[in-house]
């Protein structure tokens, strides 16, 4: 059996769980091995006809009073009873954070190794072969994993998620863990809802970046109309928040924010490694930077040499003499 | 209150990736190094704790000898100790890294008492593994919140706040003794101030030698993926190409 942990958030599934599926899949058809999901949720054990599409042979429904909020040591107790007793070749979830921690924490209490953000697998014996992604993908590793079930998470946004050739419909089975007071300590208690006054990062069809090149805090104020006249949402490099010029929810790379938006307007960013890896879901890139060879301009689209503080306010003139009614 | 927070050496990669001839690393001698992004958070939560409540800091690491570096940058910017656990440089697969370092800390533990708080970052800039922090917790049996971006420790209890993907907040409340791993954005980690760098340049750093158990995942090699060559066309050098830019928006659609 291969194993898969589902992420969701009060049934909401993580959209990231169906390419750790499709992953899980592919290794249970080449090991000709069923395959499980389980869902730790006692409203439910999910869109049982999703499961099916994705190729679900078994759903394991993981359900106890105390399961009503997220609590990782609980989610991690269940995934490893369930290993102890059943016996899976592979335990595998997304490369969320939950996703990410309750596979180390069941590692952790397993004594077993745990590869995260996997990108491909060679079922192997005596150990997996199999590809990571280091410098949050800007690096590959090939690495070996033994150990009995490997324990493995899946890269986001690396894999497509593909509905099975042939669906099914998968029996639910019933688990309830033995908790213990241990696994109780570690649990959401209280919540604080997103505000929803600007366009988000993560969403936005428009980015309009600035890095080092800005030069200040007021001079991100020509980026902000420029975003808000397109409904776009201004970002930064990490050179930038550092320099306390923006807030971190603004930052942009590895350890900030991925985007994907339809144009990423970088505006005096050289383009570091940590950078590009959290742009590059862009569909297009504008680089406005005084160095030709910086590396962001290599990676546009389409570049212009000069400075942003020209061409920023040439380009908001342009579009309020096109569209004198718009937004701004 | 004790704190302890762990740390890692990593290199300041640039715009591109180069590797050793055996593919085992990473080409590190025209690069400068530095500690894990959020490891820097965690440095100066843990000195902001120790302003706030009292008490002494500790720093740790594993790492070859150069990574003394690292450990005089975090006494620099107020930490009161720093230990290192010296390797040859080789990779350390995760589980040797929390096997060596929760025996680091029992030993420290065993030395001067308890740790009231352990700080870990989310996860290292290089391998990326997302478990030594909590592999060390689970060794010695503490709760652990993972990917925090709020602390506030008051009467014995960590309160963390855990950013959810979309917006929005977890909150967590853990007794202590606990242990964290700490999210980039947490604080604005501060600049040493000269008198702290004087001071660290002087500060002895604690050696130990670390017992290496294997336990995977194992590294084979590294490999540079293909990068998306993209042919960039310049579109001019002044602020006469704003009709050109806007065409561009206006083409794809995202002119209001």
């Amino acid at each position: 059996m291969i194993l898969t942990l589902v992420d969701h958030d009060r049934g909401q599934v993580a959209r990231n769980t169906w390419e750790a599926l499709t992953f899980a899949r592919g290794l249970a058809e080449r090991l000709q091995a069923p395959l499980a999901a389980m869902v730790v949720d006692p409203g439910g054990p999910g869109p049982l006809d999703v499961w099916g599409r994705y190729g679900v042979s078994q759903v394991i429904h993981v359900t106890h009073p105390e399961l009503d909020e997220y609590a990782p040591d609980a989610w991690a107790r269940a995934l490893e009873e369930w290993i102890r007793t059943q016996g899976p070749v592979a335990a595998i979830a997304p490369g969320t954070p939950r996703g990410n921690e309750v596979l180390a924490r069941a590692g952790a209490r397993l004594g077993l190794p745990m590869a995260a953000n996997v990108v491909q697998v060679e079922p192997a014996e005596p150990a997996y072969r199999l590809t990571r992604v280091r410098w949050g993908g800007s690096l590959l590793e090939e690495a070996e994993l033994a150990g009995e079930p490997r324990l493995m998470t899946v890269a986001p946004n690396m894999v497509e998620a593909r509905p099975a050739s042939q669906a099914t419909e998968p029996p639910v089975h019933v688990h309830t863990p033995d908790l213990q007071e241990a696994e109780r300590t570690v649990k959401v208690v209280d919540r604080v809802e997103a505000a929803r006054d600007r366009v988000s990062l993560v969403d936005a069809r428009v980015v309009v970046g600035g890095g080092r090149g800005v030069g200040s805090a007021e001079g991100f104020r020509v980026l902000e109309e420029l975003a808000e006249l397109l409904g776009g949402a201004v970002g930064c490099s990490r050179a930038v928040t550092n320099e306390g010029w923006r807030p971190h929810s603004d930052q942009i790379g590895q350890t900030g924010t991925r985007i994907a938006p339809e144009i990423y307007i970088a505006c005096g960013i050289s383009g570091a490694i940590q950078h590009y890896v959290g742009c590059k879901g862009a569909k297009r890139i504008l680089a406005i930077n005084t160095d030709p060879e910086a590396a962001m301009v290599a990676k546009a689209d389409w570049a212009v040499i000069a400075d942003l503080h020209q061409v920023v306010p040439a380009v908001i003139q342009e579009i309020r003499r096109r569209h004198p009614n718009g937004q701004g | 209150m004790r704190v302890l927070v762990c740390v890692k050496r990593v290199p300041a990669p640039g715009e591109r990736i180069v590797l050793t001839p055996d593919q085992r690393a990473m080409e590190t001698r025209f690069l400068g190094f530095a500690v894990s992004p959020h490891e820097e958070c965690a440095v100066e939560e843990a000195i902001r704790l120790v302003e706030q409540h009292g008490g002494s800091a500790t720093v740790l690491t594993l790492g070859p000898p150069e990574a003394e570096e690292q450990l005089r940058d975090a006494l620099a910017m107020g930490v009161d100790r720093a230990v290192l656990l010296e390797t040859d440089g080789s990779d350390w697969d995760p589980m040797a890294t929390a096997r060596a370092l929760a025996q680091a800390v029992q030993a420290l533990e065993a030395q001067d008492g308890p740790f009231d708080l352990l700080l870990f970052g989310n996860e290292s800039a290089d391998s990326g593994g997302y478990q030594v922090g909590i592999r060390v917790a689970h060794a010695l049996a503490r709760p652990i919140v993972t990917g925090i971006k709020d602390l506030a420790v008051e009467a014995g209890v960590a309160t963390a706040k855990r950013p959810l993907h979309g917006g929005g907040w977890e909150i967590y409340r853990v007794p202590l003794p606990a242990a964290l791993t700490v999210l980039e954005g947490i604080n604005l980690p501060r600049y040493p101030s000269l008198r702290g760098r004087l001071r660290a340049r002087k500060a002895p750093i604690h050696r130990m030698a670390p017992k290496f158990e294997p336990g995977g995942p194992t590294l084979v090699r590294l490999v540079v993926p293909e990068e998306r060559r993209t042919e960039t066309e310049i579109l001019g050098h002044g602020p006469e190409v704003a009709p050109k830019v806007v065409d561009i928006l206006e083409q794809l659609g995202v002119l209001p």
